[in-house]
């Protein structure tokens, strides 16, 4: 293989790994000053500063291996929906199909079947040949133990309390659940960088999670959803019309006036 | 005239966290290194608590503006990752001086045993065990919201990260 080939292979993983988190934080940050009490309001944007944070660290060694001058800004503020790499469950609304906008048991059983897959992949991607990829992934394997910690919690709580948060939490779960799918997908692109060990087998974390997650759904008193359904699309770019609305708004300064900063 | 200039691990080391004033980089443990060129330029390396921490930009701000003023204008900060940073690294000066300010400092290092037992923190304030977590999130990413039953008052807990 020529070294172009894995360069482009190494940016484009980035570009997972790296929109998975931006995303992911954007959705998270729509809960700011509008969470149930402010504890959670501020732990909810304690979480999507650790997503950004990671964002920013992958995007930015992404831009350099990319070339052509592009920043992390460029990257995150300057692509269309069709060019994002991110998996579809990090851009699905925060609310219920056909419902309320902002709907915390869905966040949460975004967050938990998020954070749980998050965990497992730093921890493998800790020990990548690819030095900086191993030590950014190390400084998330701890954040995303807490994102994982908080999101189980609180599945416990809702699941288990009352006959009406039971019922919404165990909807909840069940409207994500076909979007996990796409979490342990494995690809062309994922076999290269195995091969190189500098990336993990998607499918190779599932066991993990599902084992993860049936102690937490058994916990919560909730039922395991069926594995049927299961959409997938946005590793190539082929996302849901939720992404477009969330890169419009968070692109929307950057392109009215571009190349501001702070 | 000559003036005497401070060393540039004295001045960086005294530089304080922006969000935690009683406490300087050094104690957190963020302080990586100081090195300085034989021409005079300065090479320092700071790590992030937590990958977001939007502290980082203002400390590497700080840390060029006081050594700049201390007669080092030749600064270049650099982060590092790896290892990552661990609330081990904490000083146990800075520890107390975040107790002193009301801040309950994160606790001695546990090895995870077969049963996870977890240490009751104590209230900065009167000194009592019998506390109870409101919030594992607090003001900033490495703080916890608690509160004292025995004195009834809310404080800040600084998160064990390791």
């Amino acid at each position: 293989m020529n070294p172009p080939v894995e360069r482009s292979d190494r940016f484009e993983y980035l570009l997972r790994l790296g929109d998975d988190a931006l995303v992911a934080a954007q959705r998270l940050a729509e809960w700011v000053s509008r969470a149930p009490e402010l504890e959670e309001d501020m732990a909810l944007a304690n979480i999507a500063l650790d997503q950004l944070g990671q964002a920013r660290l992958l995007l930015s060694y992404a831009a350099e291996l990319g070339g052509g001058g592009r920043t992390e800004d460029a990257l995150a503020y300057l692509r269309s929906d069709r060019e994002f790499r991110n998996c579809l469950l990090v851009e699905l609304p925060n609310g219920v199909l056909g419902g309320a906008a902002l709907d915390f048991g869905v966040t949460i059983a975004k967050l938990l079947c998020f954070s749980a897959y998050q965990h497992l992949l730093s921890q493998r991607l800790a020990t990548s040949t690819d030095q900086r990829l191993a030590e950014i992934a190390g400084k998330a394997v701890k954040e995303t133990a807490y994102h994982l910690d908080h999101a189980a919690l609180w599945t416990c709580r809702l699941g288990d309390g009352t006959e009406e948060s039971h019922r919404r939490m165990q909807a909840a779960i069940d409207q994500v659940w076909p979007y996990t799918h796409e979490l342990f997908r494995s690809d062309e692109l994922t076999a290269r960088l195995v091969a190189d060990g500098s990336g993990v087998d998607p499918a190779s974390l599932r066991a993990g999670w599902l084992s993860t997650l049936e102690k937490v759904l058994s916990k919560a008193t909730l039922a395991r959803p069926k594995d049927g359904w299961a959409p997938d699309g946005g590793r190539s770019g082929v996302h849901t019309e939720a992404l477009s609305y969330l890169l419009g708004e968070m692109q929307s300064l950057h392109r009215t006036h571009p190349g501001v900063a702070w | 005239m000559v003036t005497a200039v401070e060393a540039p691990a004295d001045v960086v080391s005294a530089v304080p966290d922006p969000e935690l004033p009683m406490v300087s980089i050094a104690d957190l443990g963020i302080l990586r290194s100081v090195d300085v060129s034989e021409h005079g330029r300065v090479t320092v390396m700071i790590t992030p608590t937590y990958s977001g921490c939007p502290a980082m930009d203002a400390i590497r701000g700080d840390i060029r503006r006081a050594l700049t003023v201390a007669g080092w204008p030749d600064v270049e900060v650099r982060t590092q990752l790896s290892p990552a940073w661990t609330t081990d690294w904490m000083t146990p000066e800075g520890k107390r001086k975040l107790s002193e300010a009301g801040i309950a400092p994160p606790g001695p290092h546990q090895d995870a045993g077969p049963v996870a037992v977890r240490l009751s923190v104590r209230c900065p304030r009167c000194g009592s065990p019998d506390t109870s977590e409101i919030s594992r999130f607090g003001a900033t990413s490495c703080k916890s919201l608690w509160r004292c039953r025995s004195c009834v008052e809310p404080f800040e807990h600084f998160k064990a990260l390791r």
